[in-house]
C-alpha cells in the first residue's frame, strides 16, 4: 500500500480552489499541497470553510473554480480509482444506529477490493469488546473511533478527517491521536481540520490556518509559533477602564507587540521575568489596578491572534 | 451473528444491513406486518355477509299509530319505532331508522331516496302495508339465494387491500430509509465509497421483497383462515404479481425519496403520489365507476394493474399469461421508476 507512494510528489494539489453558497464564499482562493507521508492540517474557526473545502478534496462537492489533484488524479476521471484509496470521516456522522460495530464494518469493508479482515480494523481502533453492540449504545468516543474504523478498512494511501476529535473527552481524544500515529507508521498520509490548536501542535507535521476560506499562514507548527518573534505571550485585564491602550505597553523592554481588545491587553514577548516586573512597575506608576495576569508560551491560537485579532474559539 | 472476516458482494452486504436494520425496528415491524392484518380484520368484520337486511321503520305517534304498527307486525325484518313528531328527522339523519310512516290515510312515507337501504325500507314497508290493507300478491316467485366462496364482497376486498398494502409499506418503508439516512448524512458517506450507487437502490428494493414475503404471506394466510377467501390461481403465477407489483412500489418509493431532503417533504410527496391510487384504483370499490374518459388513466396506475392480476389470479385463477398486460406495465414502472431515481437521486 502506502510505502510505494511516500517517494512520489505530492499526495494533494489544490490551486485557487473556490466554492461559493449564495452570498457566501466559503472557500475563496485556497492552495494547498499536502506531501506524502506527512499528516497536514487545517486549523481554523467555525465557518472558516474547512469541512468545504475537505469535501472538495474527497470528490463530494465540485468547486465553482479552481484546480485538484489527489494522488496524482483528478476527480470527474478516476473516480472510482480515487474512491478505493482513499479514507474518509466527514464531520458528524452518523452511522446507522440498529446495525453493530462488526456489520457496519463488514458493510463498509465491501466496498473495496482489497484491506484487512473485520477482526483486524475492530482491533486497530480497539473496538473488538464492542463487536457485538449497537451503533447506538456505544460512547461519543467509541462512535468516533467506528467512524475512523470505517475510514481504515480498505488501508488508505491518504486519510481525510474532518475534526475528528470534536466533542470527545480528553482521555477520547488521546486514544484516537494513538489510533492515527498507527496509521501514519503504516506510511499513510493524512489530511485533517480541527480547531483545537493543541491537537494540531501534537499531530500535524504542517499546519495551514485557514481563515474566511483562505490560508493566512502555512508551516510546521514550530515555525509558525516562532513567526510571532516571541516564544511567550503576557495578558493581563485591567480593573476599571484607563487611558492605557496596547501603545503604552508595547515600548516595555522584551515586548515584540501588543494588542488589546476590551479591557485586556496581550503582549507577546521573549523574556517574560523581565517584561512582568517592568509591566507591573509601569501599572503601579501610573495607579491602574490588575483583574488578572496570566502568562503562557506562545500557541498556534496566538499566531491566529496576531493575524487576525480574534480567536479560534469564541469562549 | 456469525463471524464473517470478509463480506461478499456489496449488493448483499447492503441488502443484509437494510433487513437487520427494519427487523430491529420494532414501530416498522408493527406497521408493516401487524397493521394491515389488523385492518383486514376490522373491513372483514365490518363486511362480512350478515344475510338479509334488517329494515328499521319509525311511526310518529298519533291517533293512527297503533294501527300501523300492527300492519307491519306479521312482516320479517321490519324492525319499528314510535317517534315524536320532533324526533322524526334527527332518527332519518342518523340512520336509526330508514323511514317514517306519517300514519293515514293514506299514510306518508318520509325518506331519503338517495339512500339506498332508505329506498328499500320504504318498499318493504309499503309492500307491507299494501298486504295488511287487503292487497293480494299476484305470485309468489321462488328464489336463488347467491352466497358463494369467491362472490362476496371480502373476497373481492382482500386482493385490494393486498395490493394498497403494498403500495403502502413499499413506499413508506423505503422512502423514510432513504431520507433518514440523507438527513444523517449517511448517503454521503457511502457516496464517498467506491460503493455503485445503484447497488444501495437495488438493495433497497431486494429487502423489500424480503419482508414482502412475510407481509403478504400472513395477510393471505390470515384472509384465507379467517373468511376463507379463496387463491384459485396458481402459487406461481400469485408469487410473480407480487414480487412485480412490490418491486414497481419499491422503485416508486426511490423516486419520491430521491431528492426529498426532510422526512416532511418526503411525506408529502407519498401521500401525493398515493391519494390517487387509494381514490382511482379499485381498493374498496370498482374503477369501473368512474367516467369513461378517466379509464386510460387509471388503468396506467401501478395500484390498479396490481389490484387488477392479484384478482385475476386469486378469484378468477388466471394463469401468468392472462395478466400478462399488467405485469409489463408493473414492470414498466419498476424501470422507469428506479433509472429516473438513479439520475436524479441526492446523495449529499
Ligand atoms: N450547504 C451550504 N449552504 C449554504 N452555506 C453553506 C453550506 N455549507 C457551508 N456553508 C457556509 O460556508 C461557510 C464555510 O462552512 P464550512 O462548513 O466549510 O466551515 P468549517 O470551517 O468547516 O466550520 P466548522 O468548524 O464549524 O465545521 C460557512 O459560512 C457556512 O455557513
Ligand atoms: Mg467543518
Amino acid at each position: 500500500m502506502t510505502g510505494a507512494a511516500a517517494a512520489a510528489g505530492p499526495v494533494v494539489v489544490c490551486r485557487a480552489l473556490r466554492k461559493r453558497y449564495g452570498s457566501v464564499v466559503a472557500v475563496d482562493g485556497l492552495d494547498l499541497e499536502v506531501r506524502a507521508g506527512e499528516c497536514f492540517g487545517l486549523l481554523g474557526p467555525n465557518g472558516a470553510g474547512k469541512t468545504t473545502a475537505v469535501e472538495i478534496l474527497e470528490g463530494l462537492l465540485e468547486p465553482d473554480e479552481g484546480r485538484v489533484e489527489v494522488l496524482g488524479l483528478t476527480w470527474g476521471s478516476h473516480d472510482g480509482e480515487l474512491r478505493q484509496r482513499i479514507g474518509v470521516q466527514l464531520q458528524e456522522t452518523q452511522l446507522n444506529e440498529k446495525l453493530t460495530v462488526e456489520e457496519i464494518v463488514r458493510l463498509y469493508r465491501s466496498f473495496y477490493r482489497r484491506g484487512p479482515s473485520v477482526s483486524r480494523v475492530l482491533q486497530m481502533v480497539q473496538l473488538e469488546s464492542k463487536r457485538g453492540s449497537w451503533v447506538s449504545r456505544l460512547s461519543g468516543g467509541q462512535k468516533q473511533r467506528l467512524a475512523v474504523a470505517c475510514a481504515l478498512v480498505n488501508e488508505p494511501d491518504l486519510l481525510f478527517l474532518d475534526e475528528p476529535t470534536t466533542g470527545l473527552d480528553p482521555q477520547s481524544r488521546r486514544q484516537l491521536w494513538e489510533l492515527l500515529a498507527g496509521f501514519r507508521a503504516r506510511g499513510g498520509t493524512i489530511l485533517l481540520t480541527t480547531h483545537y490548536m493543541d491537537e494540531a501542535e501534537t499531530l500535524c507535521d504542517r499546519v495551514a490556518i485557514v481563515d474566511r476560506g483562505r490560508v493566512i499562514a502555512l508551516g510546521t507548527p514550530r515555525e509558525l509559533v516562532a513567526s510571532l518573534g516571541a516564544g511567550h505571550v503576557v495578558e493581563c485585564t485591567l480593573a476599571g477602564p484607563s487611558g492605557l491602550g496596547a501603545t503604552g505597553l508595547a515600548a516595555l523592554p522584551g515586548v515584540t507587540a501588543a494588542s488589546a481588545s476590551g479591557r485586556t491587553i496581550r503582549l507577546r514577548v521573549t523574556e517574560p521575568h523581565r517584561v512582568v516586573p517592568a509591566l507591573l512597575a509601569e501599572l503601579d506608576r501610573q495607579g491602574i489596578d490588575l483583574a488578572g495576569l496570566t502568562v503562557h508560551q506562545a500557541t498556534l491560537e496566538d499566531v491566529f491572534v496576531a493575524r487576525t485579532g480574534r480567536h479560534l474559539r469564541d469562549e | 451473528m456469525s463471524r464473517r472476516e470478509y463480506p461478499t458482494h456489496p449488493l448483499l452486504e447492503l441488502t443484509l444491513a437494510r433487513l437487520l436494520e427494519f427487523a430491529r425496528e420494532p414501530e416498522a415491524v408493527f406497521w408493516v406486518v401487524v397493521f394491515p392484518l389488523a385492518l383486514a380484520l376490522a373491513l372483514g368484520i365490518a363486511f362480512r355477509s350478515t344475510g338479509a337486511e334488517a329494515v328499521f321503520a319509525g311511526i310518529v305517534e298519533g291517533p293512527g299509530a297503533s294501527g300501523v304498527r300492527a300492519a307491519l307486525a306479521p312482516a320479517s325484518g321490519i324492525h319499528v319505532r314510535l317517534l315524536r313528531p320532533d324526533q322524526v328527522d334527527r332518527a332519518l339523519r342518523d340512520g336509526e331508522v330508514q323511514v317514517v310512516v306519517l300514519p293515514g290515510p293514506p299514510p306518508t312515507y318520509r325518506f331519503d331516496p338517495t339512500r339506498p337501504e332508505s329506498a328499500f325500507a320504504r318498499l318493504a314497508v309499503d309492500g307491507a302495508l299494501q298486504r295488511a290493507a287487503g292487497r293480494k300478491d299476484a305470485f309468489v316467485p321462488r328464489e336463488q339465494r347467491v352466497q358463494v366462496v369467491g362472490a362476496r364482497y371480502i373476497d373481492w376486498l382482500i386482493p385490494g387491500l393486498l395490493g394498497m398494502n403494498i403500495m403502502g409499506t413499499g413506499m413508506w418503508s423505503i422512502g423514510f430509509s432513504i431520507v433518514w439516512a440523507r438527513t444523517r448524512r449517511v448517503l454521503k458517506r457511502l457516496a464517498a465509497t467506491p460503493m455503485a450507487r445503484r447497488d444501495y437502490l437495488l438493495a433497497q428494493m431486494l429487502a423489500r421483497l424480503v419482508f414482502l414475503v412475510v407481509e403478504a404471506g400472513g395477510l393471505l394466510s390470515f384472509a384465507s383462515l379467517a373468511f376463507s377467501v379463496p387463491i384459485r390461481g396458481s402459487a406461481a403465477a400469485l408469487v410473480v404479481v407480487l414480487l412485480v407489483g412490490a418491486l414497481a412500489f419499491s422503485g416508486l418509493g426511490v423516486l419520491v425519496a430521491s431528492r426529498a431532503r426532510t422526512i416532511e417533504a418526503a411525506s408529502g410527496w407519498m401521500n401525493f403520489s398515493m391519494l390517487p391510487m387509494w381514490v382511482l384504483s379499485g381498493v374498496f370499490f370498482s374503477s369501473a365507476h368512474f367516467p369513461a374518459a378517466t379509464q386510460p388513466f387509471i388503468h396506467a396506475l401501478p395500484l390498479t394493474a396490481l389490484n387488477d392480476a392479484l384478482r385475476a389470479v386469486m378469484l378468477d385463477g388466471a394463469g401468468i399469461a392472462a395478466v400478462g398486460g399488467e405485469l409489463a406495465l408493473l414492470s414498466a414502472w419498476a424501470v422507469v421508476t428506479f433509472v429516473v431515481a438513479l439520475k436524479v437521486f441526492r446523495w449529499t
